[in-house]
């Protein structure tokens, strides 16, 4: 369950950048790769626990899985890499050069000013 | 209204995790992370390696674990150093803990830190600790279909350690399999067959830690 401290650095990095506190948080828009992974289940539950008590509570969080690139040192049929099922899905030889995975990335948050 | 924050979420550990592999790399020490299940046999390949290593290299050894300072204390009485981490529940060790430890260390003339994460094939493998090299080991008990069902901590490794092989024709632990598994998530890596209680196998474990401790580059 390591989503738990993924969740609190999210939390963590919101309350740095957010203008105000007078408002609250309504979206959160992260991504992740394919060997950086995160379970969508697990990082849900996670956020929902850790946004209790912040501008954050109640906020809705969508996880952006980025494909992980690869090409066939045999083919050069580019493709996404599975890493379930790591082989060319053209000629199924293993031989394969794999790009770099996409990082954990908080990438924006929908902020709502209070207007009273 | 819509913020940008582009920021990658893990930053911190990555900037602790950066912070230590540039104090390795500094210092000459070969810092290994070492990842498996619990009781996969970490501390008694550590125990056999600090015996075997004794008046070649200077090793020491960070331990972490949810509770108890049984772990170094076990390496502590091979007569190597040993910081414990307990992590009080946590299921993965963070660079910031290591740099911590690293700091109750004596690392003058030291030339490899193991690190034994805490005994779990999943968390661990995500969070980089600075490490020059990452040792995963699979025992025997577990089972041969671990490569498969747990990809990341393989494809992520430079070393397999498949450990109590002594016990493989017991259990029906097909080592063949494990190793073509393995290799098809990471064709390169090094794979060991040893058993740490029989000493199988292990001095070709040994000549790895001590070709790295000395050639010093990162894997």
């Amino acid at each position: 369950m390591h989503e738990a401290m993924v969740a609190e650095s999210i939390i963590e990095s919101i309350l740095a950048q957010v203008p105000k506190k007078n408002g609250r948080v309504i979206k959160v828009v992260i991504s992740c790769g394919q060997i950086n992974a995160l379970n969508d289940e697990a990082m849900e539950f996670a956020f929902d626990a850790v946004a209790e008590g912040t501008i954050c509570k109640g906020a809705q969080l969508k996880i952006r899985h980025i494909p992980l690139k690869a090409i066939c040192k045999t083919c050069n049929k580019k493709f996404d890499y599975d890493l379930y099922n790591p082989q060319c899905p053209k000629c199924s030889k293993s031989d394969i050069k794999i790009g770099e995975d996409a990082p954990l990335l908080l990438e924006e948050i929908e902020f709502e000013e209070d207007t009273d | 209204m819509k913020i940008k924050i582009e920021k990658r979420i893990l930053a911190k550990n990555e900037d602790y995790a950066s912070a230590n592999k540039k104090f390795f790399k500094r210092n000459g020490i070969f810092c290994i992370n070492m990842i498996s299940s619990p009781g996969s046999g970490k501390t008694t390949i550590l125990e056999q390696t600090a015996k075997a290593m004794k008046n070649k290299i200077k090793i020491a050894v960070i331990e972490g674990d949810l509770y108890t300072e049984y772990d170094a204390n076990r390496i502590r009485k091979t007569g190597l150093q040993a910081v414990q981490i307990e992590t009080k529940g946590a299921c993965h060790l963070i660079a910031e803990q290591i740099t911590k430890a690293v700091h109750k260390l004596d690392t003058d003339n030291l030339n490899v830190i193991v690190i034994e994460n805490v005994g779990n094939l999943v968390c661990p493998s995500d969070f980089d600790l600075g490490e020059l090299a990452r040792v995963v080991v699979l025992s025997t008990a577990e089972g041969d279909d671990k490569c498969a069902k747990y990809p990341k901590s393989f494809a992520q490794a430079d070393v397999l350690l498949i450990n109590k092989i002594d016990l493989a024709r017991h259990l029906d632990f097909k080592i063949a399999k494990v190793k073509r598994d393995a290799r098809k998530l990471n064709k390169d890596l090094k794979i060991f067959e040893i058993s740490a209680k029989t000493s199988a196998g292990m001095d070709k474990w040994f000549d790895w830690i001590l070709k790295v401790a000395t050639e010093n580059t990162e894997i």
